[in-house]
């Protein structure tokens, strides 16, 4: 594939708004998550959230569009000034020429399920303040941010569970290679909501504790919310070294089951496969590989076997659930974010509340941070449903 | 300015499950003009497919999705296993959504492992991966309305990156009160199209298509134009009037104003 290039990107989630907090908080080790008792089910875990989206609702003209998630790319899209800077790129590509293409799981369904608790109290009809296209709808994120930035270019949600945001850069980049517009807002915006959290209760997935990836007492994920967005566009004649491209991405179906992956991660690993073939590369090629790394014991054993497969233990690699959460539908775009800070930091960030490494999973896992040369780095993102995707960036010099 | 960039491939077979056209071999009786339209609930067959198990569980989405998508396969001559898949649905599972939701506001919140991986939107693409054994690409997608349109953007999109074969399933279905009030979907339909990069034997037409912004494409028969507006799956019903009777020719098909997607039918 022809290199892209990550014109802007920036990230909210609970480490914080912006590249910088997220920067410090990958070298310092802090994570952004806290206790949390799902109420209704009395179980405890942690989670990752966002504050204040609760104050900040959708002002008057986009108030259609007034819902926890579209209010939480809201406070991405302001994040290190990337709107300003995107507005003029969309101005100058002509808002026509540029796409939208973005992922989540969840949409805005927390609208939903207030509205029924408020039915079920009160009965009677859902309260009349629901609006189902702007809250509601999968699609209700791609058509906020349409709105709110004025762009006339194709646009669509990716949904498929985990790996939604990792598969809009993979769907974007065959729109600008196709032709059909030259320049793409992609990401992905997830926020908390009693189905994920309930959900994931139900199949037992929620720890107790931190969420400690890789770890042979792992329990669990930590759920957490994010928006991650990043502004992809064919490169300019002369990029700055520190320029990160998008290089390649591998996409495949487990088909296996639809909420356990398959054992020996053979869906990770042609995944893992397709986006190396794409971007032309070697295993060895790739310096750090951020895991999926969700912390449930099938998915980093299901993950770690495939990766120590086809890598071996010659590739530093790390999941960062450990800082954000698993942000779901977010994760993919949150953690190519979390990637080029690390290439242009020449970090490697390591697994926050991870203790013990499982002797199990024979991979170079890096525990604490430190500074390295980094050139490329692979992004895993897998998803319920059996849904795989790897994304390759790396430094333009 | 440059003129608009168009994408090229080649239908190799259709699937259809609507309202009065129970699959594509009569639906395209009633679209070419040679059957009435009568209006009748969508068959939805169990998804032999799946293991018994599943099959019975198998919920409305599901059912549409495999049935219209795995009948455009056949039509092709391609096997299910070996071909990336686009899904394309305005949303999830109505009723798995009102289900949960209302657990979810009972006194009793434990909601059950399955309903949740069922909420998903991907549910279908899941279930087709397992069924066929399928270990390629599957996209699902969502562009509320626009959704056909946008799947089949992503479709062709694919095909010119991979120069292999995509198979599109768009599919829809309703949901219960009192989430109907608020998105009324009448009905459940799928309409799904087995594409190739280059013309076979078994091409019934050459597709071609580009952003536009023309108005989209009306249907003479107001059961049919009914169901077009309805069920946003059914937006791509034009494009299955135009092929089932033969003419070919110019169309457009609604898409995320001010675009419309403007199709070009050659019949092979």
């Amino acid at each position: 594939m022809t290199p892209l290039h990550l014109a802007h990107h920036t990230v909210s989630c609970c480490a914080g708004d912006g590249l910088e907090a997220l920067r410090l908080a990958l070298r310092n080790g802090t994570s952004g998550l806290r206790p949390y008792r799902i109420e209704g089910l009395g179980t405890d875990t942690w989670i990752g959230e966002v504050h204040g989206l609760d104050d900040t609702p959708l002002p008057a003209p986009q108030a259609g569009f007034d819902c926890r998630n579209n209010r939480l790319a809201r406070r991405g899209l302001a994040a290190d000034g990337f709107e300003d800077a995107i507005r003029r790129r969309i101005a100058h590509h002509g808002p026509r020429r540029v796409g939208v293409v973005l992922g989540t799981s969840t949409s805005g369904i927390l609208s939903t399920e207030l509205a029924y608790r408020q039915r079920a109290s009160e009965g009677g009809p859902l309260p009349s303040s629901l609006n189902y296209r702007g809250s509601h709808s999968t699609y209700s994120l791609a058509d906020f941010v349409r709105t709110w930035l004025a762009i006339e270019g194709p646009a669509y949600v990716v949904s498929t569970a985990c790996s939604s945001s990792a598969k809009a850069y993979a769907a974007a980049a065959r729109l600008i290679h196709a032709g059909l517009i030259d320049a793409a807002l992609v990401g992905g915006v997830d926020s908390l909501c009693f189905t994920t959290l309930h959900g994931f209760a139900s199949l037992e997935l929620t720890s107790p504790e931190p969420c400690r990836p890789y770890d042979a007492a792992r329990s669990g994920i930590s759920i957490g919310e994010a928006a991650a967005f990043a502004f992809l566009e064919r490169p300019a004649d002369s990029l700055d070294a520190d320029a990160v491209l998008l290089l390649g991405c591998g996409e495949s179906s487990d088909a296996y089951h639809m909420s356990s992956p398959h054992p020996e991660g053979l869906g990770a690993r042609l995944a893992m496969e397709g986006a190396l073939a794409q971007a032309g590369l070697d295993t060895a090629d790739i310096d750090y590989i951020n895991l999926h790394g969700t912390a449930t014991p099938n998915n980093d054993s299901a993950e770690g076997h495939a990766v120590a497969s086809l890598f071996g233990t010659r590739v530093a690699a790390s999941s960062t659930k450990g800082v954000t959460g698993h942000t779901l539908g977010a994760a993919g775009a949150l953690e190519i974010s979390i990637s080029a800070v690390a290439l242009a930091e020449g970090l490697l960030p390591g697994s926050v509340h991870t203790r013990k490494l499982d002797p199990s999973i024979p991979i170079d896992y890096v525990l604490a941070s430190r500074d390295a040369p980094l050139n490329r780095a692979m992004s895993n993102s897998f998803g319920f449903g059996g849904s795989n995707c790897s994304v390759i960036i790396g430094r333009a010099g | 300015m440059s003129a608009p960039v168009s994408l090229s491939a080649w239908i190799e077979g259709v699937g259809l499950i609507a309202p009065g056209l129970p699959d594509w071999a009569h639906g395209a009786a009633v679209l070419a003009g040679r059957d009435a339209h009568l209006l009748a609930p969508s068959v939805l067959p169990a998804p032999m497919v799946l293991p018994p198990n599943e099959r019975r569980r198998a919920s409305r989405v599901v059912r549409v999705a495999l049935a219209s998508g795995l009948a455009a396969l056949e039509q092709a001559g391609m096997a299910p296993s070996g071909v990336a898949a686009v899904f394309a649905a305005s949303t999830a599972d109505g009723h798995n959504c009102h289900a949960l939701c209302e657990t979810l506001a009972s006194s009793d919140q434990r909601v059950s492992p399955t309903r949740f991986h069922n909420s998903l939107h991907n549910t279908p693409a899941g279930y087709w991966s397992i069924a066929t054994g399928a270990m390629a690409a599957s996209q699902s997608l969502c562009a509320s309305d626009a959704s056909f349109a946008a799947g089949l953007i992503e479709t062709l999109v694919q095909i010119h990156a991979t120069n292999a074969p995509c198979v599109l399933i768009a599919y829809d279905a309703e949901y219960p009160e009192p989430l109907a009030s608020l998105r009324p979907i009448p009905d459940a339909a799928g309409i799904s199209l087995a594409l190739g990069p280059r013309p076979s034997p078994r091409s019934l037409a050459r597709l071609d298509i580009r952003l536009g912004d023309g108005a989209a494409t009306r249907l003479g028969t107001p059961s049919l134009e009914t169901l077009r507006t309805a069920i946003p799956a059914l937006r791509g019903l034009p494009l299955l009037e135009a092929l089932a009777s033969a003419r070919g020719g110019e169309l457009n098909l609604e898409y995320l104003a001010p675009l419309s997607l403007h199709l070009t039918l050659s019949p092979c």
